[in-house]
């Protein structure tokens, strides 16, 4: 049984001029123990995504799809009935997690209190406590601590443990690392994946920019383009064989260590994302793809390349492979 | 062209200036006609405020700095504007470098309120549009919109285009590229190599991104807490990192073509309080409790041509550097 | 693309217009000042006359009934909003001109004029008006609506000057300021033509809480008995009301359309507040 599936979920966000229409048909699903990066640029729609499946709230507005955890619907379009699923079954590690603690408590009441939420306390988790401490090499003098007395990466290991205390089934990391340093960043991506090793989480998605960090963390790959998805597969096979127009074009447009402009000037993909206000019919990258035909006028299918579970969203693949 | 000397700078804070903040702690360097020099660092490591320092946003508490020879700090009235002509600044937040209730292309006219009173705006039209062009921006597209309707790659390009309407001979980018989307940050990045090659401009890159730096820049300096660790040529200083952090840096950095070594990062409670010593020190795998280390401060020394280093122990860095610059998806480096 | 973007300035109109505490705080406000104007020229009676039988209620003849002296509540209370309109602005605004002067020249300047200002800010900010008030009051003999305004005005700044402080730091952060500098513009300059215009949405905003705040403290002034010796303001309407046994004696007509008139006037002003900031401020905006 996947932990997570989803199945064309759209949500628009509303605004002055209409809807913006940011995240539109989503279908995937997760397996146990799976990590699974979200990446693509500002815009397109992977934020919406991660944050929806917890909290759905204005200007987002659920226009429809199903999303199932365990085999169980997930009401993402109720906020009520999602408090009962919120940190216990699905959790969230917010970008810019160092803000989101409250300044004027102690960590030990931050604690406290997010768990009285849930009916429980905080003397009964120590032990747990204690170990993920131990896990992300925070001391516990910590928990005696103001946030202001912390740097920001111990903020958001603090953030890390917080969200993942009650051992949620799926959890949800939106850009964790790109406000860090190199050097915690390393360490704090290494310690989401612990954290799936450990069973504390059974599925993890990471939401980022950086596909190069994807590639250090994660199983599989979705990529997305302007509210729609582009190409799935496992991470190998999206480096190294990157099918989709766009994810080729991203791919060879990352600066390496190893690439100097001297010997390959490397190319950006020109143009940009189309407003997704009114975004145009057929497939969205049209405008800015080398390889557009005019088949492309027309929206391509999301489809299932082989037994893998490799997908691509594009004509021309689909064409070679009929 | 611009040289630091000796530079520091040290905050005072507390209501009545007790404590104090080395922002910046004697820091030399020098970066040539034509040049680029990424300034590479982390948060808290001054990179920041060199920048700010030499387009005199900041003063120094210690040091001098020299555009083509002459201290800065002694400028005032016109001869300040006349380097302002010759040394630009582009930052960080494409949003914040606007005011928002003015449109975007306000920049210009202040230009040409300070520096061009008196030129014909036909004339300057046509210079606005020849710059748009270099830096690759559609006149119709970005004139006459407010900052909120354009994108922050418009933005960034568009204050590039500010810079060059000046003629300048130096430019200071700071962290330019952070904000910017993966498709974009590539052409803004050719886009300055551009320039250095066609119109010899001497750039100050910046950065807390390695490949960014190795990708555009002829010279690194890795800077660490406000003092230099390490600088030189930037093959060299990629290829074979003789100081500790720069290692731990190029180790760090999440790559398309190998996965992360296993070796563990040790993350500290918190940094460490200022020693006497390396600023280093409490972070090192290499000090092991050194006496050297803990108390004296290293001076940069010149380890081999173009390639300086500021550590005691940097000889017993083994030859065999594992985090050091690999072969890239079929690119091949000598 | 079917929809232009819209300008900036009409969609500053738009919000504000559809922003019903917008029109409601204003409209009411409109509504009194009229009120002011033409009241008076609606009556044939003199504040201060004494027209009818005394303590009589409500009536055609007297539309909000009569004092304990038989003069005109109605005429009384239409010629006591202009005084009280006069101290809200009058007080409110410099109260406002002070209150930014100081803030501003703190958070520009920063450093040991923004510590000094600060103190003396604070410092102000705890003498007891009352007292001062009641000393005052002992040295002035005659007390007029002019230095009552002067006196709040030189004593609701503080707040104000805190507020638009804190605006001014966050303001001179932003690198668009930075960017001023290496333009080659001068400080003064860059203050006038960049932080400024940025700020006069929120000034005009703690003018109208200035406005609304000098009303009231006016009011309670007036009715402790602290107010002008001469002349007729609500407060003071109030006052000579409660002094004279309104209450026990059930003179409801006497008391309460000023109280009324105080607090609706007071609280539109705040409900226009919030509404102009949801107008400013985009991300307060409902859909």
């Amino acid at each position: 049984m996947n932990i997570l599936e989803v199945r064309d979920l759209r949500v628009y966000y509303q605004t002055i001029k209409g809807e913006v229409k940011a995240l539109d048909g989503a279908t995937f699903s997760m397996a146990e123990g799976e990590i699974m990066g979200l990446a693509g640029e500002s815009g397109c729609g992977k934020s919406t995504l991660g944050r929806s499946l917890i909290l759905l709230k204005p200007p987002m507005k659920y226009v429809g799809g199903e999303v199932f955890l365990e085999g169980k619907p997930l009401p993402i379009w109720d906020r009520e009935k999602m408090n009962a699923f919120r940190f216990a079954k699905v959790s969230l590690i917010p970008q810019y997690a160092m803000n989101a603690l409250n300044p004027t408590k102690k960590i030990k009441r931050i604690f406290a209190d997010i768990l009285a939420s849930r009916g429980m306390k905080l003397r009964q988790v120590l032990p747990a406590l204690n170990r993920r401490f131990e896990l992300v090499e925070l001391p516990l003098e910590v928990l005696k601590m103001y946030p202001i007395e912390l740097s920001g990466g111990m903020k958001q290991r603090v953030v890390m443990v917080l969200s993942t205390l009650l051992n949620p089934s799926l959890l949800i990391a939106d850009e964790v690392t790109s406000a860090l340093d190199v050097s915690t960043q390393k360490a704090v991506a290494k310690m989401l994946v612990e954290f799936r090793d450990q069973r504390f989480v059974k599925a993890l998605i990471v939401i980022t920019h950086d596909i190069s960090l994807l590639y250090q963390i994660a199983d599989t790959i979705l990529v997305m383009y302007a509210g729609k998805f582009a190409e799935k597969g496992s991470t190998e096979e999206i480096i190294s064989d990157p099918k989709h127009p766009y994810t080729r074009l991203l791919i060879s447009s990352l600066p390496e260590i190893g690439v100097r402009y001297m010997e390959t000037k490397l190319r950006g993909i020109p143009g940009h994302p189309p407003s997704l206000l009114e975004p145009p019919g057929g497939c969205r990258f049209r405008e800015r793809c080398p390889e557009a035909l005019e088949k492309c006028g027309e929206e391509p299918p999301f489809i299932t390349l082989d037994s893998t579970g490799r997908q691509v969203a594009c004509w021309r693949i689909a064409g070679n492979h009929d | 062209m611009i040289e630091l000397e000796h530079v520091t700078k040290i905050y005072r804070l507390g209501t009545f200036g007790q404590r104090a903040l080395r922002a910046v702690d004697d820091v030399s360097f020098r970066v040539a006609q034509g040049r680029v020099v990424s300034l590479i660092g982390e948060s808290g490591s001054g990179k920041t405020t060199i920048g700010k320092m030499i387009l005199r946003l900041i003063p120094l508490t210690t040091g001098r700095i020299l555009f083509e020879g002459n201290d800065i700090s002694a400028l005032s009235g016109r001869a300040l504007k006349g380097y302002y002509c010759k040394v630009q600044g582009v930052f960080q937040d494409p949003f914040s470098s606007y005011n928002p209730i003015f449109k975007a292309d306000r920049i210009f006219r202040i230009l040409k309120t300070e520096f061009f009173p008196t030129i014909a705006p036909q004339q300057w039209d046509e210079r606005i549009r020849e710059v748009l062009s270099t830096v690759g921006l559609v006149p119709e597209e970005v004139l006459g919109k407010y900052p909120h309707q354009l994108s922050g790659g418009q933005l960034q390009r568009f204050l590039i285009a500010r810079a060059l309407l000046l003629d300048i001979q130096f430019l200071v980018a700071d962290e330019i590229i952070s904000m910017l989307d993966a498709s974009t940050r590539i052409d803004v990045l050719n886009l300055l190599a551009e320039l250095r090659n066609n119109r010899g401009l001497s750039i100050l890159f910046i950065t807390h991104d390695l490949s960014l730096a190795h990708y555009l820049s002829d010279e690194a300096i890795i800077l660490y807490r406000g003092s230099i660790m390490e600088s030189g040529d930037i093959e060299k200083v990629f290829q074979r990192p003789l100081h500790p952090y720069t290692q731990i840096l190029l180790s760090s950095v999440p790559r398309l073509d190998q996965k992360w070594e296993e070796t563990e990062i040790r993350l500290k409670v918190q940094e460490g309080k200022r020693t006497a010593g390396c600023p280093y020190y409490d972070r090192c795998y290499l000090a092991e409790k050194s006496k050297t280390c803990a108390a004296l401060k290293p001076q940069l020394v010149e380890a081999e041509v173009q390639h300086f280093v500021a550590c005691h122990r940097f000889r017993e860095i083994p030859k065999e550097v594992k985090h050091a610059a690999g072969q890239t998806r079929g690119t091949s480096l000598t | 693309m079917k929809k232009k973007p819209r300008k900036v300035k009409h969609e500053f109109l738009y919000f504000a217009w559809r922003n019903w505490k917008l029109r409601l705080g204003l409209l009411v406000v409109f509504f009194f000042v009229l009120l002011a104007i033409v009241g008076p020229h609606l009556t044939p009676y003199e504040p201060w006359a004494y027209v009818g039988p005394s303590a009589r209620p409500p009536c055609k003849e007297f539309w909000f009934g009569t004092t304990m002296f038989g003069q005109d509540v109605f005429t009384q209370f239409v010629h006591g909003l202009y005084p009280v309109f006069l101290v809200g602005v009058l007080g409110g605004g410099l109260a406002t001109v002070i209150g930014t002067l100081i803030g501003f020249t703190a958070g520009y300047r920063g450093g040991w004029v923004d510590e000094i200002l600060n103190t003396f800010t604070n410092v102000v900010l705890v003498i007891p008006t009352l007292a001062l008030l009641l000393v005052l009051a002992a040295y002035l003999g005659v007390r007029s609506f002019f230095i009552q305004a002067v006196f709040i005005g030189c004593t609701a700044w503080p707040w104000t000057a805190r507020a638009v402080r804190a605006q001014t730091l966050s303001l001179k952060a932003r690198e668009f300021v930075d960017l001023a500098k290496i333009s080659g513009m001068r400080p003064a300059k860059i203050v006038l033509t960049e932080i400024v215009p940025n700020m006069l949405s929120y000034l005009v905003m703690v003018f109208i809480l200035q406005f609304g705040g000098a009303i009231l403290n006016a009011a309670t002034l007036d009715f402790i008995g602290l107010g002008p010796t001469r002349g007729i303001s609500l407060g003071l309407m109030m006052q000579i009301a409660l002094l004279w046994g309104a209450l026990p004696l059930g003179m409801w007509w006497w008391f309460v359309p000023p109280g009324l008139a105080i607090a609706l006037l007071v609280g539109a002003l705040y409900i226009t507040n919030v509404g102009l900031d949801e107008v400013f401020n985009p991300k307060l905006r409902e859909m």
